[in-house]
């Protein structure tokens, strides 16, 4: 009893703060006509055509992320764990530096690096910068994924008993590679999703018409209606990170920290 | 010779797998980092100056640093021992185990939640017209103007959101890792609770707890989109990451060194504070097997 005590206060005082503001987002969404709740907030953010259209901009967003990063990564990872295992504690280090490098400092070097380049000067270009400093954003998670999936099958051997049978490196990547770690990637492209999706430094400040400045801007004018937009994109995001954490749990998947 | 040849074609395919990834972090993380390095020591005519720097010393910059400093140290402590008690909590036997399977998940959802969401969140609760705002003042209880979410306790409060989780999902594996030997030996030798865990448990997991802190410092430093959304960029003394946002924006009115040299101030400490962190954690790992 006496033991209980201390873990069951310290979780229901944790969860009294951890609770508290999301209760709170609810009821606030629901008051937008006065005196009764209703979902009038969720309709008009809904019925919305900036919604709608900044919601699939974010989605198309992370889907072009998550295939360029597999794309980059995992020839990357395979070489690392096949050929040059050597270059492991370089690659690891890298993979981290974007701790170091966050978001508002990294999309100011890009800014300024490319300044009066077609990379800032035309909206394709801007494009290409936001979806670069979202693959960096989700570079340690997106590596980790790959990494443990590909550890967690004994990628080598696979890769030389494929090559023993007459393999070539592209039936090994297609046939033997990637069926293997889909769960990995999977993961992986949940994370980044859930990333792209709730992001705002870069997309505010490359002027991209992203989700995350759309509910910033739309804060300047409405009252109930953010909060709206805060469950549903909370939703969205959470969703996706239960998700991983139970394909995790399952198939050593990787958890995600630091915020934004 | 063939077996030189062979060596030759791996090394040069090793090279070919790599360019495309090598490439990409040239080009869109090294190359940019290293110029806003270089960038801050030149002056428009591109030739060496350290006024850049020096003008890093303007009062609102350096009362900018020191808020920013503050709010992290706060948010790193007050996370780092709040997140602690959680932490104890969830490894803690005498409670269900889906409960506290329940509070990891929920950690790493929490964790995450940086941001305009969260932000909005705070608003609905604690702004002038949040949900626990009216609450508070239909018991009597009027919290503004003293108490304002946008004001530094709001910022707090708000970052301790994210920082608290962070510290427990990190932390609970390490209390799951004490050994049960340890409190077996010093109970046996007289030991009570607190005592164990003044004088055994918390040594030994000091290491670790110092590592994640500094990384809760250097999470809260680099914060944007969260003081962001709560202050609106504000007119008071605002976060580094504010300034240095504004310093895109107005690329070209402002003098382009200046922005430079915050993020270059911004790099620094973020990588002294993940540095200690990682440091701590090679100490912290002698413990652990």
């Amino acid at each position: 009893m006496r033991r209980g005590f201390w873990a069951w206060l310290w979780i229901l005082a944790g969860a009294l703060y951890f609770v508290v503001p999301l209760a709170a987002t609810l009821q606030f969404s629901l008051q937008a006509r006065r005196g009764e709740l209703s979902l009038l907030a969720y309709q008009n953010v809904l019925a919305s055509p900036a919604f709608t259209a900044s919601f699939i901009f974010s989605l198309q967003t992370a889907l072009i992320t998550i295939a360029a990063s597999t794309l980059l990564l995992i020839p990357t990872a395979y070489v690392i764990h096949v050929a040059a295992p050597r270059l492991r504690t370089v690659v690891d280090v890298i993979v981290v530096l974007p701790f170091v490098i966050p978001p508002v400092v990294l999309v100011f070097g890009l800014a300024r690096t490319y300044v009066r380049t077609p990379l800032t000067d035309s909206h394709l270009g801007l494009h290409v910068l936001l979806v670069a400093g979202y693959i960096v954003l989700s570079l340690p998670y997106m590596y980790r994924a790959i990494d443990t999936g590909m550890r967690a099958i004994a990628i080598r051997q696979l890769a030389e008993a494929a090559q023993s049978l007459g393999a070539d490196s592209w039936l090994i990547m297609t046939r033997i590679i990637m069926p293997n770690i889909v769960p990995s990637l999977i993961s992986g492209g949940f994370i980044t999703f859930a990333i792209v999706m709730g992001e705002f430094t870069i997309a505010a400040l490359l002027a991209q018409p992203a989700f995350g400045p759309y509910m910033s801007l739309l804060a300047s004018s409405k009252v109930y209606e953010p909060s709206a937009l805060t469950v549903i994109s909370l939703l969205l995001t959470w969703g996706s990170i239960v998700i991983i954490q139970l394909l995790g749990r399952r198939a050593g998947g990787v958890g995600r920290t630091g915020g934004a | 010779m063939r077996h030189v040849w062979s060596i030759m074609r791996g090394r040069g395919r090793i090279a070919i797998a790599l360019a495309p990834f090598l490439a990409f972090l040239v080009a869109f993380l090294f190359w940019p980092a290293t110029s806003i390095v270089i960038e801050s020591v030149l002056d428009r005519q591109r030739a060496f100056t350290l006024a850049n720097l020096i003008q890093l010393g303007q009062p609102f910059i350096v009362a900018s640093f020191v808020y920013t400093i503050q709010l992290s140290a706060v948010t790193a402590v007050g996370g780092g021992i709040l997140g602690m008690l959680l932490a104890y909590a969830t490894v803690s036997d005498a409670l269900p185990p889906a409960l506290r399977d329940a509070m990891t998940t929920f950690c790493g959802v929490a964790s995450n939640f940086a941001g305009v969401p969260l932000a909005f969140a705070f608003i609905a609760t604690l702004g002038q017209l949040g949900v626990v705002t009216q609450w508070l003042r239909s018991l009597g209880i009027v919290i503004y103007p003293n108490f304002s979410l946008y004001g530094f306790w709001g910022l707090c409060l708000t970052y301790l959101y994210f920082q608290i989780p962070l510290m427990t999902l990190v932390m609970a594996p390490a209390i799951a890792g004490l050994r049960r030997e340890w409190r077996e030996a010093a109970t046996s030798l007289g030991a009570n609770t607190a005592t164990y865990w003044w004088r055994v448990a918390l040594p030994i997991l000091m290491p670790s707890i110092l590592a994640t802190t500094a990384l809760l410092f250097g999470n809260a430093f680099g914060a944007h989109a969260t003081a962001f959304a709560l202050t609106g960029g504000g007119s008071q003394t605002s976060v580094v990451t504010i300034l240095i946002g504004a310093q895109i924006s107005s690329d070209a009115l402002a003098n382009p060194g200046l922005g430079n040299a915050l993020a270059l101030g911004m790099i620094v400490v973020m990588t002294l504070a993940i540095g200690a962190s990682s440091a701590l954690s090679a100490v912290a790992a002698r413990w652990t097997r």
